[in-house]
């Protein structure tokens, strides 16, 4: 058994290492939360993990940060909170402090502009990769209800642009007006 | 006092930013170029490619920049902070109910609900990666269409699939294999 301060340890490490990779914004690390965490730690299921995400969606601030104090907190409490917490912020700011002070260097160098624009298309498929273990994972559960829904937040979100914070509470609205349905049934 | 303002300036924009990453930036940008003068318009434009180019999230990425321009290390130390205190609060005490109260029903009906919905959500933000790297300009034709970042799509996705690379790795490879076409022709 893994003892709280190997946990930390490893948490510690791994917030740390997602936040210094992670390009193209906070989705991009919940993506590798997903696969370090779920696929390859074991340390919570993936419908946790579902839950985590959308409780960093739905409060305000950077999604990155967020997904930290929800993993951290549900790893070790209010101490993993502060250790995540910490290992995300650390990269950004050191990398920023760095780049701001060589900037022009940075923005001219063809070999980084390159570098860069082929990180995008390995992100994409990072993030493509997820979304079709966890859509095929859904799809097998032969749910029509569930997958109604997450064709309807697709298409609410990527053609309608309807507010991410907004689907989600319509969400909250449908599970509590089926669950008064099914009582009543009952 | 400098390093007050810059605190409670970068407290409101982790306090009123909903849905993170871009949808930040007005927000920033209001606070920092318009009510501040901390930033020119031009310095808040480099910003925004900065963030682009390195990563972390650009609230963050904007504390550190403007708290060490104003203020050296100390101000974006204090501004860094100022940006994740609404968040370690929110977020903590919404995990704390969230594992008080999963097991009630009302709550199972809808987590239920809402994992699809997320995973909706995270494919929406995909696409719009892919859009990005795909296309010249983001204008989505045939002729914008970047031949070469779509076979190392490919690639990426053909090894995280079949061969459950490390994802960081895939990335970087991504990154190594465009220099090189990049060099090459």
């Amino acid at each position: 058994m893994l003892t709280k301060k190997d946990i930390l340890f490893k948490l510690f490490i791994s917030t740390f290492s997602l936040s210094a990779f992670t390009f193209g914004g906070g989705y991009v690390i919940v993506t590798l939360m997903k696969k370090k965490f779920v696929d390859e730690y074991h340390w919570i299921e993936e419908k946790e993990m579902l839950d985590l995400v959308a409780i960093a969606q739905s409060a305000p601030g950077p999604i990155a940060v967020n997904g930290a104090i929800v993993m951290g907190y549900k790893l070790c409490g209010l101490l993993g909170v502060i250790v995540s917490v910490i290992a995300t912020i650390i990269p950004p700011f050191f990398i920023i402090s760095f780049v701001s002070f060589f900037y022009h260097l940075f923005k001219e160098n063809r070999y980084v502009a390159f570098m860069l624009e082929g990180m995008q298309a390995g992100v994409g498929a990072v993030i493509v990769g997820v979304v079709y273990e966890m859509a095929s994972g859904l799809l097998k559960e032969k749910n029509s209800f569930y997958i109604v829904i997450m064709v309807c937040s697709f298409l609410a979100n990527y053609l309608f642009k309807i507010n991410v914070v907004i689907i989600i509470l319509i969400c909250i609205c449908i599970g509590i007006g089926q669950s008064l349905y099914r009582r009543r049934a009952l | 006092m400098i390093y007050i303002q810059l605190f409670l300036s970068f407290l409101q924009i982790g306090l009123f930013s909903f849905g993170g990453g871009y949808a930040a930036m007005p927000l920033i940008q209001n606070q920092v170029v318009d009510i501040y003068h901390w930033l020119s318009l031009a310095e808040f434009t480099d910003l925004v490619t900065i963030s682009q180019m390195t990563p972390g999230p650009i609230a963050i990425n904007s504390a550190t920049f403007v708290g060490m321009k104003i203020a050296g290390m100390p101000g974006a130390i204090v501004a860094t902070l100022g940006c994740i205190l609404p968040s370690c609060i929110l977020v903590t005490i919404l995990a704390y109910i969230y594992i008080k109260y999963r097991h009630l029903k009302t709550i199972q009906d809808i987590l239920k609900v809402l994992r699809p919905a997320v995973i909706s959500l995270i494919a929406v933000a995909g696409l719009s990666i892919i859009t990005t790297a795909f296309f010249k300009g983001n204008a989505i034709s045939f002729d914008m269409l970047k031949i070469q970042m779509v076979i190392i799509f490919g690639i990426c996705l053909y090894l995280l699939l079949k061969k459950k690379a490390n994802p960081i790795c895939v990335m970087l490879l991504a990154g190594i294999l465009n220099m090189v076409y990049g060099i090459l022709f």
